[in-house]
C-alpha cells in the first residue's frame, strides 16, 4: 500500500514535480474562479434563484463571523469565506472516482495553514499597527511572551494536522475497506466523509478567524475584562 | 523482518489503541454535557451546538495526532530507512 505522506509526481514541468494534488488544486481554484464569476455577472435588486442561493451562503459566513467572533465581517469575509469554499470543495472533491481530494496531502494543508499564519500578521498588523500587533504577544502579561510567541507557531501546525489527518484517514479507510470487502461496501463510510469534509472546513475557517480576531482585539485594546475585581486579583496574583 | 519493524508495527498499533480510549471518553463527556445544557435551554441550541462541534474537532485532534505518529512509524520511519 503506498505511504499516505508521500506523493508521486504525476509529470514534470522542468524540475518542479506535478503530483495529482496540484492538478486538483489548480481545478478547484479554476472551477471557484470561474463559478464565483458567472454568478456573480448580474446581480440585481430583484435577485434570481442563483442569487438567492448565493446571497444565502454569503449571508451565513456573515453570520457566523459575527457569531463566533462579535466582529464586523466585511474585512474577513474575502479570506474566511474563500477558505471555507476551497476546503469543503477539495474535501467533497473524493466523491469524484478517482479523485484524491488535495487536502488528503500535507502540503496542501501546510500551505493553507500558512495562509492562515501570515494573514494572523496581515490582518493583525492591518487592524491595530506594527505596535498593537507586537503588544498583541504581550497579553493577558508580559511573562507571556515566549509562550503566545510558540503558541502561534504550534497552533497554526496543529490546524494543518488537523485537516490533514481527518481528510487523509477518511480517503485512507475507504481505500482499505474498498479493497478488503468489495465495491459498494463503503458508502456509507463516505456519507460519513462527507460530514466530516463539511465540520473540518468549518473548524479550519472559524479556527483562522478566531486567531484573527484575538490578534486584533488583544492588540487594539488588551482582552475584555468585564468583571474589576478579578482584574485586581490578577494583579495581586 | 528485523525486531526494530517488528517493534514498529506493533508501537503503531499501540499508539492508534491506546490514543483512542482518551478522545472516545472525552468526546462522549463533551456530547453528554451538550445534551444536557440543550435539554435545560432548547433556545441556546445553535450556539451551544456549534460550540460543540469545534470542540469535538478540538479533542479529536489529540486522536489524529496519535494516527500520525502511527503512520509516520509505519512508513516513514527514520530508524528503518
Amino acid at each position: 500500500m503506498n505511504s499516505p505522506l508521500e506523493s508521486a509526481a504525476l509529470f514534470y514541468i522542468g524540475p518542479v514535480a506535478i503530483t495529482q494534488a496540484i492538478v486538483m488544486t489548480w481545478v478547484i481554484m479554476a472551477v471557484l474562479v470561474i463559478g464565483a464569476y458567472l454568478l456573480t455577472r448580474r446581480l440585481s435588486l430583484h435577485p434570481s434563484k442563483r442569487q438567492v442561493a448565493l446571497e444565502l451562503l454569503v449571508d451565513t459566513l456573515d453570520t457566523q463571523i459575527r457569531e463566533t467572533t462579535g466582529a464586523a465581517p466585511a474585512p474577513y469575509r474575502g479570506f474566511i469565506g474563500t477558505l471555507f469554499v476551497f476546503i469543503l470543495v477539495a474535501n467533497w472533491s473524493s466523491l469524484i472516482p478517482g479523485v484524491e481530494p488535495p487536502t488528503a496531502k500535507l502540503e496542501t494543508d501546510a500551505a493553507l495553514a500558512a495562509l492562515v499564519f501570515f494573514s494572523v500578521i496581515w490582518f493583525g498588523v492591518r487592524g491595530a499597527g506594527v505596535g498593537g500587533y507586537l503588544r498583541s504577544f504581550a497579553m493577558p502579561n508580559p511573562v507571556m511572551i515566549p509562550l503566545n510567541m510558540l503558541e502561534s507557531v504550534t497552533r497554526v501546525f496543529s490546524m494543518f494536522v488537523r485537516l490533514f489527518g481527518n481528510v487523509m484517514s477518511g480517503v485512507f479507510v475507504i481505500g482499505i475497506v474498498a479493497s478488503l470487502a468489495g465495491l459498494l461496501v463503503p458508502i456509507p463510510l463516505m456519507a460519513l466523509d462527507l460530514l466530516t469534509g463539511l465540520v473540518q472546513a468549518y473548524i479550519f475557517a472559524v479556527l483562522a478567524m478566531v486567531f484573527i480576531a484575538a490578534t486584533v482585539e488583544e492588540g487594539a485594546h488588551g482582552p475584555a475584562d468585564p468583571d474589576p475585581e478579578t482584574s485586581l486579583q490578577k494583579k495581586d496574583s | 523482518m528485523d525486531y526494530l519493524s517488528i517493534a514498529s508495527i506493533v508501537c503503531a498499533a499501540f499508539a492508534v489503541s491506546f490514543g483512542a480510549i482518551g478522545p472516545a471518553l472525552a468526546e462522549g463527556r463533551a456530547v453528554a454535557a451538550a445534551m444536557d445544557a440543550i435539554a435545560r435551554q432548547p433556545e441556546a441550541a445553535n450556539t451551544i451546538s456549534r460550540t460543540l462541534f469545534v470542540g469535538l474537532a478540538m479533542i479529536e485532534t489529540t486522536a489524529i495526532y496519535c494516527l500520525v505518529i502511527s503512520l509516520l512509524l509505519l512508513f516513514a520511519n527514520p530508524l528503518l530507512a
